[in-house]
């Protein structure tokens, strides 16, 4: 296919993280096992490698962030990389500049990795095939199609807590049909083995074609969270009530919403997940989301680390793994 | 006007079943005589066809010209050329310049410029309502009589029912048929086939629904009215279904389809490649076979080539950012051969669909060679394959994604009016 094709190179390396699609098991199983050993570096009082001294990493994101964008940012430093941050509410876009005119812009500035969020699906795709031979792309969400370092963040935390993910089920509950990390997240977890997929939601916020995937559809909440290892919380937007996809959030909560009731239908160690930022008492209740079988601040730890793996994987700056 | 006669080709007319080896004769710009010359036929030149099929030049039903309005991104001489250059010798344009054909002077203005480039013959189909906006209805006697064939709304809608029904009777009281998109607008935001593809790609589909829906409405409206309707660019099984039962009633529509349609699917927009983004979408496989099926056997009446030229900037863009549209013109022959190569249908059925087909929607009175025909002709290589390269396009518009595809034929020389064009 050609999505897992572009992002890498011809000598097999990681160029660009565009997607989880075609990744496949070992590449991932790379970047959480070099994630594991940034990991320490975070724990340390000076959180600083050199892997990117000399190297200029732009976050440019064409959609607010505040928790992405602050982790790719940290990531970047704790590399040792000069970081732009470009404002794009008050960038050359904003004046009618094409997306291409703006990357080719910065790109003479020598930039060497642009870290890209963008409402539109497929744009690091586009920036990606238009780039340099040196130049990098991550893509930090794209529409409603990928967020693949939010994937790899979540099934990081996941095999922190379920070493052998491939006896394990998964729940993920909610918006599926607009989310990006979901999307991502299903391609990641199938690329490692993962026992089970389910998706609850009501039918108005699934994809078409979710069975193709491999995973299976769950309407009933309480039928889809039963003995369920790991459960994974999307957050619903408001945009969705208006759009005439839900009648209200309440009514939402009260069909979908993971409350402590709910939640022990699952196995009594279950994590619950939720790649933020999280609307108590929408998709969940504040004792899930506070309670102790909750994740999800953990998520935005590790999130530092899976991007300062996959930043110095793309740059081709990692320590090699042995045997390569 | 120079006497003229095409010897030695296999000459395939669909409209009188011809269907042989045969020299043609023209004279005075139309068909004098197919077989054996006329009496006292005047001095001439010849045209040798030896290998080559001789057949009505092609009608296409939809291709933007993009003048007036978009010159960035084609003009009705550069796009009227390329339609010579593909065997097209009549291309129909929809009414979605700017200004929208609502007034006679803009149609005035279109047959000017076609005139003046001199290539294929253009027709301009007015506007059903008053800018495209589906409120009031257009001054439609005044266009038929600047020369609209035909009154359609591109692919904008009329939301209003009571407005559509009006609009249809009265095109029928000037006895002029109506175009109209089989698309329900609000059914229509995506960008993609509503199936697996989009789903992966994170791109918001348009369901088969969006087509379906338009579509029955569209046959409830004939029923009521007895407006004579033509449904452009159908894309699923199941609005040829429709279409199929409606013509058991004998209710008087038709549709065509782009050629494209034949060709693609939703993998098409693998990889998000926005010369892929077309609409209506590429859909699944079923119905794309669904499609085919119904040209060769007849519920489709016609093929278009829903050319739509573009300048480079607008396809780079993220996908759903990026013009729908491709360059079709000069695929149009190549693609209908493909499905004669694939046995969807015999050869002349294929030609059919691209000459007397969609000539006897519009009554225009071409797309055939029976005598006194005005004398537009392609004359293609059968045998000969063609590589898609759009660098090589005549047309300004150089997106398709069929670029590097193999296809059947090679366009050898077009007339129109009895003389050779450029192309």
């Amino acid at each position: 296919m050609v999505e897992g094709d572009i992002q890498i190179a011809p000598d097999g390396r990681l160029r660009h993280c565009l997607t989880t699609e075609g990744m496949g098991g070992e590449r991932i199983t790379e970047i959480l096992d070099l994630a594991e050993s940034f990991a320490g570096v975070n724990d340390k009082v000076i959180k600083k490698v050199p892997l990117l001294r000399g190297h200029t990493v732009v976050n440019l994101f064409f959609e607010s962030s505040t928790r992405t964008r602050s982790t790719f940012e940290l990531a970047a430093k704790r590399l040792s990389a000069d970081v732009l941050n470009i404002d794009v509410q008050r960038s050359a876009t904003s004046k009618g500049e094409s997306l291409l005119d703006t990357i080719a812009n910065l790109q003479a500035m020598q930039c060497d990795l642009f870290v890209m969020r963008h409402p539109e699906s497929g744009a690091a795709h586009l920036v990606a095939r238009h780039v340099d031979d040196d130049v990098h792309v991550i893509n930090a969400g794209d529409g409603l199609h990928a967020h693949p370092t939010q994937a790899l963040l979540d099934v990081f935390t996941m095999r922190r807590h379920k070493p052998d993910l491939s006896e394990r089920t998964v729940a993920i509950v909610g918006d599926l049909r607009h989310s990006r990390v979901a999307r991502s997240e299903i391609h990641a977890l199938r690329a490692l083995g993962v026992g089970e997929i389910r998706a609850i939601a009501p039918r108005t916020l699934l994809p078409v074609d979710l069975e193709g995937l491999g995973v299976g559809v769950y309407e009933d909440i309480d039928a889809g969270l039963a003995d369920v290892d790991i459960v994974v919380m999307l957050r619903l937007q408001r945009e969705r009530m208006e759009h005439a996809l839900l009648p209200s959030s309440s009514e939402y909560f009260a069909g979908w919403g993971l409350t402590p009731e709910r939640l022990a239908r699952a196995r009594p160690d279950a994590i619950v997940m939720h790649p933020g930022p999280t609307n108590r008492g929408v998709e969940i209740d504040s004792r899930v989301a506070d309670g102790p079988q909750s994740v999800i601040l953990e998520q935005v730890t590790n999130g530092i680390a899976i991007r300062m793996a996959v930043m110095a994987l793309v740059a081709g700056t990692a320590p090699q793994r042995e045997g390569r | 006007m120079t006497a003229l006669c095409i010897t030695g080709g296999r000459v395939i007319d669909p409209a009188s079943g011809h269907d042989g080896e045969a020299d043609v004769w023209i004279d005075d710009g139309r068909i004098a005589a197919i077989g054996a010359a006329p009496a006292s036929f005047p001095e001439h030149d010849r045209i040798d066809a030896g290998g080559c099929i001789v057949c009505p030049g092609l009608v296409d039903l939809s291709a933007r010209l993009r003048e007036p309005g978009e010159r960035h991104k084609g003009t009705i001489a550069s796009e009227s050329r390329a339609a010579i250059a593909g065997g097209i010798t009549t291309v129909c344009c929809p009414p979605d310049t700017s200004p929208v054909v609502d007034a006679p002077a803009t149609v005035e203005l279109i047959r000017q410029r076609a005139i003046e480039a001199d290539q294929a013959r253009v027709y301009p189909i007015g506007a059903l309502t008053a800018g495209l906006d589906g409120q009031y209805l257009a001054p439609m006697r005044a266009l038929a009589r600047a020369g609209c064939r035909a009154m359609g709304q591109a692919d904008r809608d009329v939301g209003d029912s009571h407005v559509l029904r009006s609009a249809l009777t009265y095109a029928a009281t000037i006895d002029r048929p109506v175009i109209l998109p089989a698309c329900t607008p609000s059914l229509g935001h995506g960008c993609a086939h509503e199936g697996p593809v989009a789903s992966g790609l994170g791109l918001p589909g348009i369901p088969v629904a969006a087509e379906t829906t338009a579509v029955a409405r569209i046959i409830a409206l004939v029923a009521d009215t007895g407006a004579r309707v033509h449904i452009g660019r159908l894309s699923s099984a199941a609005a040829v279904d429709l279409l199929a039962r409606a013509k058991a009633d004998d209710l008087p529509v038709t549709a065509d389809v782009a050629a494209h349609q034949l060709e693609l699917t939703e993998s098409a927009l693998t990889g998000f490649d926005t010369r892929a983004h077309l609409r209506p979408p590429p859909r699944s496989t079923g119905d794309r076979d669904a499609l085919r099926e119904a040209v060769g056997a007849g519920v489709i009446d016609a093929i278009c080539s829903d050319h739509r030229p573009h300048e480079p900037d607008a396809k780079r863009r993220p996908f759903e950012a990026s013009d729908p549209g491709l360059s079709g013109l000069e695929t149009l022959l190549g693609l209908v051969l493909a499905r004669v190569a694939a046995g969807d249908c015999d050869l002349a059925t294929a030609l059919a669909r691209v000459t007397a087909g969609p000539a006897r929607i519009l009554d225009l009175g071409l797309g055939t060679l029976t005598p006194d025909a005005p004398a537009d002709l392609c004359i293609f290589e059968p045998e000969t394959e063609t590589v898609v390269d759009p660098d090589r396009f005549v047309s300004r518009g150089r997106d398709t994604p069929l670029a590097g595809r193999t296809l059947p034929g090679r366009v050898r020389t077009v007339l129109v009016d009895g003389r050779v064009r450029s192309g």
